[in-house]
């Protein structure tokens, strides 16, 4: 457990000083799009009590460049050419670094591939001196038996979710209670190692220093979810454009996070190869004219299809509307079916408010709500992304969630597990054995 | 109809669709370029160092540093010397003549002259160092006139400095020496050393003696603390250092209505006022008795 805490801690240390210059940016490599917001922090050393501030830390920053386009190379979340991406990933920084009129060095990344998979993991100790310390909080993370998730794969979050001090639950800080044994439960998320290399090694050519990296499905669920629905239970469903986020909120921690790799980007290629159009075409035809419910008025909305053949029956197809939801509404069925699979086995029929919220570009399908309702359960509700000062019009819809979410991280994160110090039984061997052979020699 | 080769040209223009990714050169010097110090630097640091440096060049040659020097003094020369600013000619009010003379001789320059040669205070606190002179006032007239105009000082005594014999005006200040005390004899004299310093005393003596004014030869300040009045026939009256005018009142109102004066004394001695002296001649010199006698006494 000690190998990730080291660069996950160096990250955390680049994001204080990126806070203390001011000046930092978020990066949301997605499939579909690749947007780019620089924050300015006003104030970063004002903490309060309990560590927010107004508008729960969000007043601290704002946005003073955002830049978005459209992505290349990224296929289901993950990096699948190494040289498009960087270069959107430029672009992006380019015209976000413009609109601000400053330069950035540090960013924090996210995205929504590399097959996030989630542990719940439980430690105990007994306390020795009655009362909670901070080391013993970190004993009892350090106690936590970490399952073997395999090699090639790494820890992206380790949230302490809830602690428990003798038979007392539901502690959020135990930190000066009294009792004689404390146990902790974590939610640990994992992905693989490669996917995230390659992330990281595209920010680098950059020039830029990774001030962080989060789980896209994550961020979306901080983001549209209101602050009840994450008290209460909800899950976050975060449709973007190759792969579909899923995360489990409650009592304001991410207990289960998981995606399907599929999105609207899957969609958009059915129709076009069921019109015989190009991508962008078929793209165009989804957003203006798509759905996923035919109604008897669509029999009659014919959608000139188009081609640049020069043959004139071909350049000149017409559909009816009915026909494009024929299209689209089975793969939309797919990925919801497949959502509603792993909502199963995760278990999330058990919590007592099943709400459900659906975001990210995809989900601005009309009549998705409906659909999602009749496949998922019948809490369904659209988000949209909190608002943050600053953010452009055009940055505030559904496919931002992740941004935004990936602001709010910035500006406040949750603690993790690696910002306990490491018990001192938990440092490596070796060290302690070179030491005490230092001592043997000199002395 | 359609050109054939219309086509192929705009082809040529648009070959495939841009790439939007600046390239990492572009990147990293837009990158440079929003960086606050280098910003400022190439906004600032540059120009001014390139001014500092092509200063800098040109003046590193004597040459062109006395050219540049020559150049600024002739144009310096041609402002000063245009008719607008030229002094043609000087003109002196309130002064008598030799105090005139004395003034045009102060003139630095020769006129016709430009009046950027002419400092007006200095020379004005050089006219001002004239004993004969109480004030000036210098300004330029239009037309080209240096106009002076004096105040001289009124003499109103004359003081007896050893072998000389000094004009004061009525505060103290030296107007003139003099030759001859009969050069001036409607000025009272005074006499003794330090007496200039107290002039305006002097002169509230010399009406309080209105009386015996036809009898006054002088004053002597003595021993730097008090006046003497000398009356002819060698008479003195000695006044003391405190209220002079007073004890003097007194002396001539004892004159006044017992001839005080007019008898054989040498001296009124009134230092002590609450001892009033008074010192006969010596008697029994022969010389004096006949004149006694002479004198119907």
């Amino acid at each position: 457990m000690t190998d990730f805490y080291q660069s996950q801690r160096a990250m955390r240390n680049m994001r204080q000083a990126a806070l203390q210059r001011g000046v930092i940016a978020v990066l949301d490599v997605g499939t579909s799009k690749i947007a780019c917001l620089v924050l300015r922090f006003d104030s970063p050393d004002d903490p309060r009590e309990d560590g927010l501030g107004s508008l729960a830390g969000q007043s601290r920053f704002r946005v003073i460049g955002a830049a978005t386009t459209r992505s290349r190379g990224v296929k289901f979340g993950e990096i699948h050419s190494m040289g498009e991406t960087e270069r959107a990933i430029r672009t992006a920084v380019q015209a976000a670094q413009k609109m601000a009129q400053t330069r950035v060095d540090h960013v924090i990344a996210c995205f929504a591939g590399a097959q996030p998979r989630s542990y719940g993991l439980a430690g105990l100790v007994d306390l020795a001196d009655g009362q909670v310390s901070e080391s013993d909080v970190a004993r009892a993370l350090a106690a936590c038996d970490i399952p073997d998730f395999g090699a090639g794969r790494e820890v992206l979050h380790a949230h302490p979710v809830n602690f428990a001090i003798d038979h007392r639950s539901g502690f959020g800080d135990p930190r000066g209670h009294v009792g004689n044994q404390l146990s902790v439960d974590m939610h640990l998320l994992t992905i693989d190692t490669p996917a995230v290399q390659n992330l990281l090694y595209c920010i680098r050519r950059c020039d830029l220093e990774i001030a962080g990296i989060a789980s896209s499905s994550y961020l979306a669920g901080l983001a549209s979810l209101v602050e009840d629905e994450q008290e209460l239970g909800a899950a976050c469903i975060d449709m973007g454009g190759g792969a579909t986020g899923l995360s489990i909120f409650i009592k304001k921690h991410m207990i289960f996070a998981e995606s399907v790799r599929l999105g609207g980007d899957h969609v958009t290629s059915d129709i076009s190869k069921g019109l015989q159009v190009p991508m962008a075409t078929a793209e165009r035809i989804k957003t203006i004219h798509g759905g996923v419910h035919a109604t008897g008025m669509d029999d009659r909305e014919m959608i000139e299809v188009g081609g640049d053949s020069g043959d004139w029956d071909k350049d000149r197809r017409r559909i009816s509307r009915t026909e494009l939801i024929g299209i689209m509404r089975p793969r939309v069925e797919e990925i919801l079916e497949e959502v509603r699979a792993i909502l199963d086995a995760a278990g999330f029929d058990q919590l007592r408010s099943q709400q459900i919220v659906l975001t990210g570009g995809a989900s601005q399908i009309p009549g998705l709500d409906m659909m999602a309702a009749r496949i998922l359960g019948q809490n369904v509700r659209l988000g949209r992304p909190l608002r943050v000062q600053g953010l452009p019009q055009a940055a505030t819809g559904a496919a931002f969630s992740a941004a935004v979410g990936l602001c709010l991280f910035a500006a406040h994160p949750q603690d993790e597990c690696w910002d306990f110090a490491i018990p001192a039984e938990r440092y490596p061997a070796r060290s302690l054995r070179r030491a005490v052979k230092w001592f043997k020699d000199n002395w | 109809m359609q050109s054939l080769r219309a086509d192929r040209r705009d082809r040529s223009e648009r070959p495939g669709p841009r790439d939007p990714a600046p390239s990492r050169l572009a990147y990293r010097a837009e990158r440079l370029w929003l960086t606050p110090g280098f910003r400022r630097m190439v906004r600032l640091g540059l120009p001014s160092f390139l001014i500092l440096a092509a200063t800098v060049g040109y003046l590193g040659d004597s040459g062109r540093r006395d050219a540049l020097q020559a150049k600024l003094v002739d144009l310096r020369l041609s402002v000063e010397n245009r008719p607008e600013f030229m002094i043609e000619l000087m003109a002196v009010d309130g002064a008598s003549e030799p105090v005139a003379r004395a003034v045009r001789s102060m003139l630095p320059v020769t006129l016709p002259a430009s009046s950027f040669r002419i400092d007006l205070p200095a020379m004005r606190a050089a006219i001002e160092q004239i004993d004969a002179v109480a004030s000036a006032e210098l300004f330029v007239r239009k037309g080209g006139i240096l106009q002076v105009t004096i105040t001289e000082r009124v003499p109103a005594i004359l003081w007896r400095n050893g072998a000389a014999l000094e004009m004061l005006d009525a505060t103290g200040n030296r107007v003139a020496t003099l030759l001859d005390r009969s050069a001036r004899p409607d000025l009272p004299v005074i006499a003794g050393e330090g007496a200039d310093e107290h002039v305006p005393e002097a002169l509230t003596l010399i009406r309080t003696a209105r009386p015996i004014l036809g009898r006054l030869r002088g004053l002597v300040w003595m021993g730097e603390r008090r006046w003497d009045l000398v009356l002819d026939r060698d008479q003195r009256i000695m006044l003391p250092e405190i209220d002079p005018v007073p004890a003097l009142q007194r002396v001539i109102a004892l004159d006044q209505a017992e001839d005080l004066l007019g008898r054989d004394l040498v001296a009124v001695d009134m230092r002590n006022e609450a001892r009033p002296t008074l010192r006969l001649k010596p008697a029994g010199d022969g010389q004096d008795e006949i004149q006694a006698k002479v004198d119907g006494q």
